[in-house]
């Protein structure tokens, strides 16, 4: 029996086996499948999830490792009523997505990234950033949405 | 040719890869007559279209639903969308049309993917760039007619003439009084009206548009960001299993035996089983299945499958002998002369001075994010499919094909597709899926591995080019001669975009142009990858036209519109054709953005390129400087583009922005080799994809023109290697001449 805390809920599995990695458990287990698969070995960030606020790839996290911790998934990110934040809020204004594949583990790092420098420099999105391809080339205005985020961000706290 | 194994990437792709008019009677089973009726495009533009059906399959009662591209009910107003989503934003632009001429407010309108019915919507696919061309007319005729029905019943309401009343953002309105009738209100006494012929509407003044040419989010945002599931690999169904298939690395081997017994024993594993194959390389090549409980129970499964080849009919390609072949080759001439204007060797007799140039690139792969998959339910002698799939037409035949049975047993449900460029034209995931959900017996989704897809692409050729061109006393490009050796899976047609026979630019433009094609025998399929041909041949004619312009001493712009002439339309009476006054308006656009001409810093230039492809007309110039150790730097990339009108702003400078970085990411690093057979590349690792920190800024300027509009998906992506090899050459007198560069020892 495999627990795991997400989006703030307790969940319990009951056949996966030990060496299943987190991206699969949340796919196939849980039904969450904004986390999406896409290398399977760490170089794309497509599965980009957080682990206590951490982005990582589930893809090669074995999922008992998770264990006691708070995986926070694309799902989890807006409120219980529905309002979204000031990231997914930018990607919408600003069109970001093509294809919209990658956009999940976009999401996740950028929320990550603005959690711990809540105003980055373009140096400094490149930086976080670098481990998530976008197949499609959005990474113009994926920079652009996070400064947007992180304005409105500033403007309301 | 309906025993080869290529049979299923068919004529229509093939015509569409090529840019020609696909043949109407391949489209749909409508009447050369009827067709031409409804197209209603005298002696030019795109005869593609397809009559409005009145009536729908999926009509409602009680709704106003004059065709099947929408429908308005007292609930509100739903469009639906015909093709499927690539990336390429038709989701949103395709019901846009709609609404502009419906005169529906777009905050009003809801869009759903619409189901695959060749009766009720023509021709469902995303390839070719064609599918705001080929729907242009249709939807605005769809959008208008409804309005049309929508203002006779507020007339006969509000007893007035049908000239006192307009339309604005879903309400019909009565000037003269104020009044204003919503659209969901009307709908129901507006379905009692005769539909109107198509033909006959009067549409909109393109000055009087509100919403086209406007920066519109896209349709399916809200939805992406919270994760909810839109994609192929997010479909699930009740009691579905789950399945991968491991065929043979080098295409065309059989299983001769495999560890099955061994694997049917492993943790969470129900089935597996070979397949034989249907012995068609873009259906179903031979291969082991193996359902589980879970991907990674089957994805574990597979690590542990051993499994003998085969080898006798698989691939043996290699790509250092193509390499050597071609290096003998060119040498020599051509197999055949697939244009051959004016007298090239007289033009070479009288030159002032000629130049020799050896081009070549690799194969590539179309790496899109999302790998493929496939949920498919075998029932009662049906089959069911949720796939991510660019042809779903195709798609349909090719698993009734496999399965022998009636395409009309196969149900396609349109999944948004994690990237196409061209990939998804070939619907081998389906079969695959297909024939193992009937084996197994149940529902299934086929997931293949980043691994299993770079293994098995429908690859984007390699090829070499033999140049010789010469300059007449006033530095004037006097004839042109390319040896271009390309490939062929069958011993006669070149590969897909491997072939110039029906002519490359400058060929059309010159007086005397020769070119010659040799075609290497290959076995491992190619395909249809964005802008196919132009991605490659716009890298070398647009360089090579670069090395004659310094060759003479010429400012290379002033070369390329001397090449270009006056203006005037290359096809007679083709309005899809290369229109040279268009080509030079936008090359002296980009210019003239750039700061073309201007001084550069030591080891810093700008390079441009022109290319047409799809319609679109597009001119680039790249700013990049190069570091003594050849590591570049591509600071900016200016596009000039005239595709007609603009229909989502914000898509369409998406489009042109993803194809500068498609573009760059594609000729710094990526090459596909193969040894007996095998691709050499299995990841990211080994094919490295472009990110963010090395993106150009991009600065995108569209010509506001009349002509008729045209797709974004592909034409902005073939000049983008020429400028920025130009730019290399003008930083620092080094020619590239190979893609990758990186062949060439150049990084970012």
């Amino acid at each position: 029996m495999l627990r795991l805390n997400v989006n703030g809920k307790v969940r319990e599995i009951s056949d996966a086996e030990a060496s299943t990695p987190l991206l699969w458990v949340l796919r196939d287990e849980l039904g969450l499948t904004g986390t999406k698969f896409g290398c399977g070995v760490s170089i794309c960030g497509a599965c980009t999830v957080l682990l206590d606020g951490t982005p990582i790839r589930s893809c090669s996290t074995v999922a008992s490792a998770a264990s006691g911790r708070n995986i926070t998934t694309i799902e989890g990110l807006a409120s219980e009523d529905g309002e979204l934040t000031p990231v997914q809020q930018a990607w919408i204004d600003l069109d970001v997505a093509q294809c919209g594949y990658c956009q999940t583990g976009q999401i996740m790092g950028a929320t990550a990234l603005l959690k711990s420098n809540p105003d980055p420099s373009d140096e400094e999105i490149d930086t976080a950033m670098a481990g998530n391809i976008c197949r499609c080339g959005t990474y113009l205005r994926i920079r652009k949405a996070i400064k947007q985020a992180a304005a409105d961000m500033g403007e309301s706290a | 040719m309906s025993s080869s194994p290529y049979t299923a990437m068919n004529a229509v792709f093939d015509a569409i890869a090529r840019q020609a008019p696909v043949p109407a009677a391949r489209l749909i089973k409508f009447s050369r007559r009827r067709f031409m009726q409804t197209t209603g495009i005298a002696g030019g533009g795109l005869m593609l279209g397809f009559v409005l059906k009145a009536k729908p399959a999926h009509a409602t009662p009680g709704a106003l639903q004059p065709n099947a591209f929408l429908r308005i009910d007292a609930d509100g107003i739903l469009l639906y969308a015909k093709n499927p989503e690539i990336g390429q934003g038709v989701k949103t632009s395709l019901p846009m049309i709609v609404a502009e001429e419906l005169d529906a407010a777009w905050d009003d309108v809801a869009v759903e993917q619409a189901p695959i019915d060749a009766e009720a919507y023509g021709m469902q696919f995303a390839g070719g760039s064609t599918s705001i061309p080929m729907n242009w007319d249709t939807l605005r005729q769809a959008g208008a007619a409804a309005r049309a029905m929508l203002v006779a019943a507020a007339a006969k309401q509000l007893d007035v003439p049908l000239a006192e009343l307009a339309t604005q953002d879903s309400f019909v309105v009565h000037a003269a009084t104020g009044r204003r009738l919503a659209y969901t209100a009307l709908a129901a006494s507006a379905a009692a009206f005769p539909v109107p012929d198509a033909t006959a509407l009067k549409l909109k003044d393109r000055r009087h548009y509100r919403l086209l040419g406007t920066r519109v989010t896209g349709i399916d945002n809200g939805a992406l960001v919270r994760g909810q599931p839109l994609f192929g690999i997010d479909q699930t169904v009740p009691g579905m299993k789950y399945a991968v298939y491991q065929k043979c690395p080098a295409v065309g081997g059989s299983v001769a035996s495999a560890n099955i017994d061994a694997v049917r024993k492993m943790p969470g594993v129900r089935d597996a089983f070979v397949l034989e194959g249907n012995g068609k390389f873009a259906e179903l090549l031979p291969g082991v299945a193996i359902v589980a409980d879970s991907t990674w129970a089957a994805i574990r499964a597979k690590q542990q499958l051993e499994v003998e080849w085969n080898l006798d009919d698989a691939a043996k390609d290699s790509w250092s002998d193509a390499e050597k072949k071609a290096e003998k080759l060119r040498k020599f001439p051509g197999e055949k002369r697939v244009v051959d204007d004016g007298d090239v060797d007289a033009a070479f007799a009288d030159a002032a001075q000629s130049l020799d140039a050896f081009y070549a690139y690799r194969f590539v792969s179309h790496a899109q994010l999302e790998p493929q998959n496939c949920t498919a339910w075998w029932r009662d002698g049906a089959v069911e499919l949720w796939a991510p799939t660019q042809t779903p037409g195709s798609g349909i035949r090719a698993v009734a094909g496999v399965l022998g049975i009636d395409p009309s047993k196969v149900t396609v449900h349109q999944a948004r597709i994690g990237g196409g460029f061209g990939r998804r034209l070939y619907n081998d995931f389906m079969t695959e899926a297909a024939a193992i959900s009937r084996r197994f017996g149940g529902p299934i989704k086929l997931q293949w591995t980043r691994e299993d897809d770079m293994s098995h692409d429908l690859f984007r050729a390699g090829g070499f080019h033999q140049l010789r061109a010469s300059l007449d006393e006033e530095g004037r490009i006097s004839g042109w001669r390319d040896h271009f050796i390309t490939f062929t899976h069958d011993g006669d047609r070149p590969v897909s975009g491997g072939d110039m026979s029906r002519g490359v630019f400058p060929a059309g433009l010159l007086a005397n142009c020769r070119i010659e094609q040799t075609a290497l025998d290959w076995k491992t399929p190619c395909g249809a990858w964005r802008a196919p041909g132009s991605n490659v041949f716009g890298f070398v004619v647009q360089s090579f036209i670069h090395e004659l312009a310094a060759a003479a001493g010429r400012d290379h712009l002033d070369v390329l519109l001397e090449v270009l002439g006056e203006p005037r339309w290359t096809g007679k009476g083709d309005m899809r054709s290369l229109h040279t006054g268009r080509a030079a308006d936008v090359i002296k656009l980009a210019a003239k953005k750039a700061g073309w001409g201007r001084s550069m810093p030591e080891g810093r230039g700008l390079g441009l390129a022109f290319y047409f492809s799809h319609a679109g007309h597009f001119a680039e110039v790249a700013d990049v400087s190069v570091d003594a150790n050849r590591k570049i730097t591509v600071h900016n990339v200016t596009v000039a583009a005239d595709v007609g009108p603009i229909i989502n702003l914000s898509g369409a400078e998406n489009q042109v922005e993803g194809s500068v970085v498609d573009g760059l990411s594609t000729m710094l690093g990526q090459s596909v080799t193969f040894e007996d057979g095998v691709v050499q590349q299995s990841n990211f690792d080994s094919y490295p994809i472009l990110r963010m920190p090395h993106t150009p800024s991009i600065d995108v300027h569209f010509i506001d023109s009349d002509y008729h509009p045209t797709g974004l998906g592909e034409p902005a992506l073939p000049p983008l290697a020429p400028a920025v090899c130009n730019a290399i050459y003008a930083a620092t007198g080094e020619r590239i001449r190979t893609l990758p560069i990186s062949l060439e020892g150049y990084s970012v």
